[in-house]
């Protein structure tokens, strides 16, 4: 590897070469709580909530299959349902967006 | 001087020594934490603490140091003891020169470290510390790398806690990672390498303190905290409560604590679901064989898909680790193996019976998990279990497939007993997938396929999806119902106390970290 890159560390620049995994990497974005993605690949087997419902953290939203197991996935704050993006039969990957909550601010 | 007159000058200097500075006191109030003194009394039995090194001061006079007096060098240290237990301490003073490590703090906390190794009593460590007192120059560096050697050298040795209330970043983060549990509390305890300044400056990302190593981060998704708590009161009492389930060094076992008995065990029926697909929360199981329903989880908000904690049975600590079919299905993934790895390698270094119960469909498929390493990291999972030594109980619930079945402490990674319920499903992989590699042709080329591998299915459900196979090959010593669940563990563990298994000499293993 020849080195064609600067790294700036406590005020010094140096000549080096990154690895790939440093070139890759993403930026920081902060999670979106009201976010609820898929944990795993796999398959919707129930929706529990509609659009509108007020939920309590904790409480079970969708039903997602994989892994031979019934995964629940629970509400992350006290809120509101905003959005349901999948119905029951669709097959999902793992971060696909499934549901939009707003959560209460003082919940979180 | 009359000796009058000597007590009246010891008990101006020693309030000199111990008085907080009015406006650091304010400061340290305004951001809700306690001081360090208050907080060795609020975690220790009432007048135990018996302060060491009081009037130790710092050497340096670089950079307008000379003649400038910090109280203590910023640092508390003594013994005393919790609920009767005794334990070395030392709490970091964020009012003396913002807790900053020189050489002569450094010194008092390796003082003490020794110490608590010499007589075989537990370590506390209050950390509330800006980090490195930069006029000492490398001498403050000297300090942390001596306290580090310390905690190496008492791993496995005594039990070792962090507390962690206030800033701990830089390399000072090292003392703490090197212990055994690690305590945080939410606004409070402020853990990273390299702060959000140096963040923004190389990469130009922002982000908060609290969202680069605030207390929910690290006990999240990092795994660095083990407890986590919403005040230092809370915190304390979780403090108090882990030193009672362990031992004050690894030639003792923990102190038995008067048996109770378990909440009830006719519901541990009722916790399984009928249909292996559907998840249950496995503490239920925990709760209901334990003593007085007592478990005390560790790393609960990171990697939920395992279980680990202390409870106890018949009196005795046990480690509990156990697969969480409500997060994540209950598999192995890099996250899980390495949370139970390590709990496993503290239970066995400190003489702490391990019960496993099994109920996992196996390993996470996924190019994340295997490009994360999940090779390497489940690897400790296996490593850690068969090296333990301690008294090895599994119990198979539900589900016990593949390398997930052997991992979990089967016989093979040398458990000293298995035993399985009536519900278990013990094989090589699931019933879906056997019968589609098995019957692949024979699949292909029915006249209707798809009735066919159903049936097939069904046939292989039928036969090895139990915990018989397993039972007549020996590989499990006993199919129990639920309900005996407990007369099983608790004379299992009887009959264990007295276990011996000698290996072979070797200076360390190697395991895969």
């Amino acid at each position: 590897m020849t080195p064609r890159h600067t790294l700036t560390l406590d005020g010094r620049a140096y000549e080096t070469a990154l690895t790939r995994k440093y070139t890759l990497r993403k930026p920081y974005t902060p999670a979106d709580p009201g976010r609820v993605a898929a944990v795993i690949p796999g398959l919707i087997l129930e929706v529990l909530v509609a659009p509108g419902a007020r939920v309590r953290r904790g409480q079970s939203l969708l039903v997602l299959e994989a892994m031979k197991m019934q995964n629940h996935l629970a509400a992350p704050a006290d809120g509101c349902v905003r959005d349901v993006a999948v119905a029951p039969g669709d097959t999902v990957a793992k971060g696909q967006l499934l549901l939009v909550l707003q959560p209460d601010p003082d919940s979180l | 001087m009359s000796l009058p007159r000597k007590l009246k000058d010891h008990a101006a200097r020693h309030a000199r020594a111990t008085d907080p500075h009015p406006e650091a006191a304010r400061k340290q109030a305004a951001q809700g934490k306690l001081l360090a003194r208050e907080r060795i009394t609020a975690i220790l039995d009432p007048e135990s603490f018996h302060e060491y090194d009081l009037f130790v001061e710092h050497k340096c006079s670089d950079f307008g140091m000379a003649g400038k007096q910090l109280p203590g060098d910023g640092v508390i240290t003594g013994t005393g003891t919790i609920m009767g237990h005794p334990v070395a301490i030392y709490a970091q003073d964020f009012t003396v020169a913002g807790g900053s490590l020189g050489l002569a703090h450094a010194r008092k906390i390796t003082k003490i470290m020794d110490h608590a190794i010499k007589l075989g009593i537990p370590l506390i460590g209050i950390n509330d510390s800006g980090g490195a007192r930069i006029q000492e120059g490398v001498n403050s560096l000297a300090g942390y790398g001596e306290i580090f050697y310390r905690n190496t050298l008492a791993s496995g040795v005594i039990p070792q806690i962090s507390i962690i209330l206030g800033p701990c970043a830089g390399g000072a983060v090292y003392s703490p990672a090197l212990t055994d549990f690690v305590f945080v509390v939410d606004k409070i305890s402020k853990m990273f390498i390299t702060g959000p300044e140096v963040i923004r400056t190389v990469l130009g990302e922002e982000i908060s303190m609290e969202d680069l190593g605030g207390a929910r981060v690290q006990s999240e998704i990092s795994g660095n905290a083990h407890f986590y708590a919403e005040s230092e009161a809370e915190c304390f009492e979780q403090v108090k409560r882990l030193v009672t389930f362990i031992p004050w060094n690894n030639r003792k076992k923990a102190d038995p604590f008067g048996p109770a008995s378990s909440r009830t065990e006719a519901s541990l029926e009722g916790i399984i679901p009928a249909e292996s697909t559907r998840p249950y929360d496995v503490r239920d199981i925990l709760r209901a064989v334990c003593d007085g329903s007592d478990f005390m989880e560790v790393q609960a908000l990171w990697a939920p898909n395992i279980v680990i904690g202390f409870a106890r049975m018949g009196g005795r600590t046990v480690g509990l680790v156990a697969n969480q079919p409500s997060v994540l299905a209950g598999v192995l993934d890099v996250d899980s193996s390495d949370k139970a790895a390590r709990f496993i390698r503290f239970c066995d270094a400190f003489n702490i019976p391990l019960v496993t119960f099994v109920d996992l469909p196996g390993y996470l498929p996924g190019v994340d998990q295997e490009h994360a390493g999940v090779i390497r990291h489940g690897a400790k999972l296996l490593y850690a279990y068969s090296e333990a030594t301690v008294p090895k109980i599994t119990v198979i619930l539900r589900k016990a497939y593949g390398g997930g079945y052997i991992a979990m402490c089967s016989r093979h990674l040398g458990a000293d007993f298995v035993f399985a319920w009536p519900c278990a499903e013990i094989a090589v992989m699931g019933p879906e997938g056997a019968a589609n590699i098995i019957f692949k042709g024979e699949i292909a080329a029915a006249a209707d396929p798809e009735a066919f591998r159903r049936e097939k299915v069904k046939e292989y459900t039928e036969k090895f999806a139990s915990p018989y196979v397993a039972a007549a090959n020996g590989h499990v010593d006993a199919v129990i119902a639920p309900g005996q669940t407990r007369d099983f563990l608790l004379h299992a563990l009887e009959i264990s106390d007295q276990k011996a298994e000698p290996r072979p000499t070797r200076k360390h293993g190697v395991p895969p970290f």
